[in-house]
């Protein structure tokens, strides 16, 4: 199946994207925050807590002086004047060590001095990515739609069973949802959990936890199994780390989510987001970015073109990042109320037009949430379609519905049910989409044009009037945000003359080379 | 009268039920699985589908008779309102009853962060073509969102002078909504501003009984319009100030 839409609208829908986000880039460059500089903490190799539970990389960034100069300028001069590491450096400056003594050194002699950390880490995280290739030639996935089901009981030990359960019924791959209060906690918790609500927290421990147990049955089932979890909120540069440290597969990751939907500071996120994505880029993990999103909050019809608008500006900032794309899944879902008639053409146009825009991504495709109720008789028919439709338009990373979506958090046997749904649809009608056309000015083929055309619409609005100032403006999902309001804010820095960040060097524009 | 479940005869007492054992399958788990729903009381018990979902996990699908029956009359349940206003008599009843705007504040409390549910409500946009309370003429809304922490929304009700307090939980694991209804409930009591208030909890599990007893005017729960809540908000701020 292929839609005759407009190419020459396509190109025009990346360009202005380009356009809208080169300023933020200019932004970006200039900027960076304390994530971005915890992130850099953890990759020098500092890890752990101090006696009061607190990240020592939190430690660490709140302790130093000049933070516009970035933390590897202070923890070099630390390094090369001690001759101690940075593990150890920031366990000092945990028990009260001061860090005024450690002045400004020459760039030679700190590039030197962090030249064995630096290495080591873009190491282990080359090796990390050679290991999954490794592991995806020895152990080859099932074709796409790859199978993706959430675990959530807020026990990583819970959910190490129901993952290697899912994994077992034939879930691709796995996502640990977080706890709901972790996006909006300005560090990353420490070791293995077992309290969460509506989900567990993202923790590097639980990371490997979760890693070590799906590295086990992919090797009894012969097929790799990939682990998701969320590169969101205010840890984002540090959620991407441990992410690239513990292989996990794929991230969350979006560009504008976090300012829409959870308040968070639209500059923390966009500096956030860069230096996260370049760190994706390196580490070979698909991001996931959240358009489904625009969908749950507003009618799924209307949002359309904000879905696909939205695409493209993920793209734009995923390819300034580094990211090629094949590792950026852009996200869609099953949203359209199914009471709407001829609903289901509307959302396999939606899905076919992001086929057609982004041929070359692995899109991420979300099921029906909104309009599934307490009749799971019904809710499991729907997400059939949702599965079809998936199927029909080569989604490649495909979200299984559950039929108890509004009811609880999926048990072990709603999980299997799903899973049990999207594999006979999937194998019932594996071809159907390539052995059919839509009737040219038909329903799907007009309605797909029609979206292309408001999106770039959308586009050409945000372009003339700049990305920030569009959000404040509620262009996305009907939501103001000011450009120095929401969460996160005050960990915005600017960036001084001497900035050094020695990780953004060794990946800028080089991240195919480095991989 | 007494009356059992339906299948296809009057007092069958036909039932589906699905479940999963945390077993491995085999014949003898299909026979445990008859025998778990024997214990239960149910007769003609057949277990139509046992599969292995996973290792040592196994999915049944088992049909069964009841033998017990229920008597609707002897059952009651409370729901807020029985006929709803729509927006315009809403509004025309809070404006001849109250005389001014009604202030509403929403939030998502603790540590939730889907604000689905009460953006249904207060958005301008509504839900299923019912408009949300923002759209009211007679509403000033204030919707702050999610995780909002109880203290701020208390701090919140006194400071803007707050009519209507609407929190919402969507989150129900390990009983966090009770937990944090509770609190609030029990946090505006403390402050001596409970009677002055009327307090709404909201969320797919909420029922208006639950709410009763967690010490709230009313519960809202799934496929709740924006109308219906409008009606109470507007009927019992009515009631409280007499025309």
């Amino acid at each position: 199946m292929q839609l005759r839409i407009d190419s020459g609208a396509i190109d025009e829908a990346r360009r202005l994207a380009a356009t809208i986000v080169e300023p933020i880039s200019a932004f970006i460059g200039a900027h960076t925050t304390v994530a971005v500089e915890r992130a850099v903490v953890r990759l020098l190799g500092v890890d752990g807590i101090d006696a009061d539970g607190i990240p020592l990389a939190n430690r660490v960034v709140d302790a130093l002086a000049d933070l516009p100069a970035g933390a590897a300028c202070a923890l070099a001069a630390g390094v090369a004047e001690s001759g101690n590491s940075p593990q150890v450096l920031a366990e000092n400056i945990a028990g009260g060590m001061s860090t005024a003594a450690w002045r400004a050194t020459p760039r030679e002699v700190r590039q030197r001095a962090l030249a064995p950390y630096v290495g080591a880490a873009l190491q282990t995280i080359r090796e990390r990515r050679r290991e999954r290739e490794t592991l995806l030639q020895r152990f080859p996935q099932d074709p796409p739609p790859l199978l993706y089901v959430i675990v959530a009981s807020g026990n990583i030990y819970e959910d190490r069973t129901a993952a290697v359960a899912a994994a077992e019924a034939g879930a691709q791959i796995i996502a640990v949802i977080r706890s709901t209060a972790q996006s909006l906690l300005d560090y990353v918790p420490f070791g293995a959990t077992t309290e969460g609500f509506g989900g567990t927290y993202a923790t590097q421990e639980n990371f490997r936890i979760m890693r070590g147990a799906l590295d086990a049955v992919s090797e009894r089932l012969g097929r790799y199994v990939m682990l998701t979890n969320y590169a969101s909120g205010l840890c984002m540069p540090e959620i991407a780390t441990m992410a690239a440290l513990e292989r996990l597969d794929m991230l969350l990751n979006d560009s504008m989510y976090g300012i829409l939907f959870r308040d968070i500071n639209m500059k923390r996120t966009f500096v956030d987001q860069h230096f996260s994505r370049m760190l994706n880029a390196h580490a070979g993990i698909i991001i996931n970015t959240g358009e489904d999103n625009y969908l749950t909050t507003a009618d799924a019809v209307e949002q359309a073109p904000a879905v696909l608008a939205s695409q493209f500006i993920n793209e734009a900032f995923a390819h300034r990042a580094g990211m090629r794309d094949e590792l950026i899944g852009l996200g869609d879902a099953y949203e359209i109320d199914p009471d709407l008639e001829d609903g289901f053409l509307f959302q396999i146009a939606q899905a076919q037009l992001a086929r057609q825009c982004f041929p070359g991504s692995p899109l991420k495709y979300m099921p029906p949430t909104k309009h599934m109720t307490g009749d799971i008789f019904k809710g499991h028919l729907v997400d059939a379609m949702f599965n079809l439709t998936s199927v029909m338009t080569h989604q490649a990373i495909h979200l299984c519905g559950m039929l108890t979506e509004a009811i609880h958090t999926p048990f072990l046997g709603d999980r299997a049910l799903a899973i049990a749904n999207a594999r006979y649809v999937m194998a019932t009608a594996r071809h159907f989409g390539d052995d059919i056309e839509c009737k040219p000015g038909g329903k799907i083929e007009t309605r797909a044009k029609d979206v292309l055309a408001a999106a770039v619409a959308l586009l050409e609005g945000v372009a003339e009037r700049g990305l920030m100032e569009a959000i404040e403006a509620k262009t996305f999902a009907d939501v103001s945000r000011a450009p120095d309001g929401g969460r996160g804010f005050d960990g915005v820095i600017e960036r001084s003359p001497d900035y050094w960040n020695p990780f953004e060097d060794a990946l800028r524009g080089h991240p195919a080379e480095a991989a | 009268m007494p009356v059992r479940p339906y299948g296809d005869t009057l007092n069958d007492g036909a039932m589906q039920l699905s479940f999963t054992l945390p077993l491995e399958w085999s014949e003898a788990v299909d026979e445990a699985a008859r025998r778990l729903v024997v214990k239960m009381g149910f007769t003609d018990v057949t277990v139509v589908e046992g599969r292995r979902i996973a290792a040592n996990f196994s999915f049944f699908v088992v049909y069964a008779r009841t033998p017990i029956s229920v008597d609707v009359s002897t059952t009651a349940a409370v729901r807020p309102e029985h006929d709803t206003l729509d927006m315009d008599a809403c509004d025309e009843l809070i404006r001849r009853t109250v005389g001014r705007n009604v202030r509403v504040v929403g939030a998502c409390i603790g540590t939730d962060a889907h604000t689905v549910g009460i953006d249904a409500i207060l958005n301008m946009k509504g839900y299923k073509g019912d408009y949300g309370l923002e759209r009211y003429k007679s509403f000033d809304v204030f919707n702050l969102g999610s995780q909002v922490a109880i203290e701020d929304i208390v701090a919140f009700v006194k400071e803007r002078q707050i009519d209507a307090i609407l929190v919402s939980q969507i989150v129900t694991q390990k009983g966090s909504d009770v937990a944090n209804f509770t609190a609030l409930s029990e946090l505006l009591e403390a402050e001596d501003m409970r009677e002055g208030v009327i307090l709404i909890a909201g969320g797919p599990r909420v029922t208006n009984l639950l709410a009763a007893e967690l010490g709230y005017d009313a519960g809202f729960g799934r496929g709740t319009l924006p109308s219906a809540v409008a009606t109470f908000i507007a009927r019992r701020m009515a009631e409280r100030i007499p025309a």
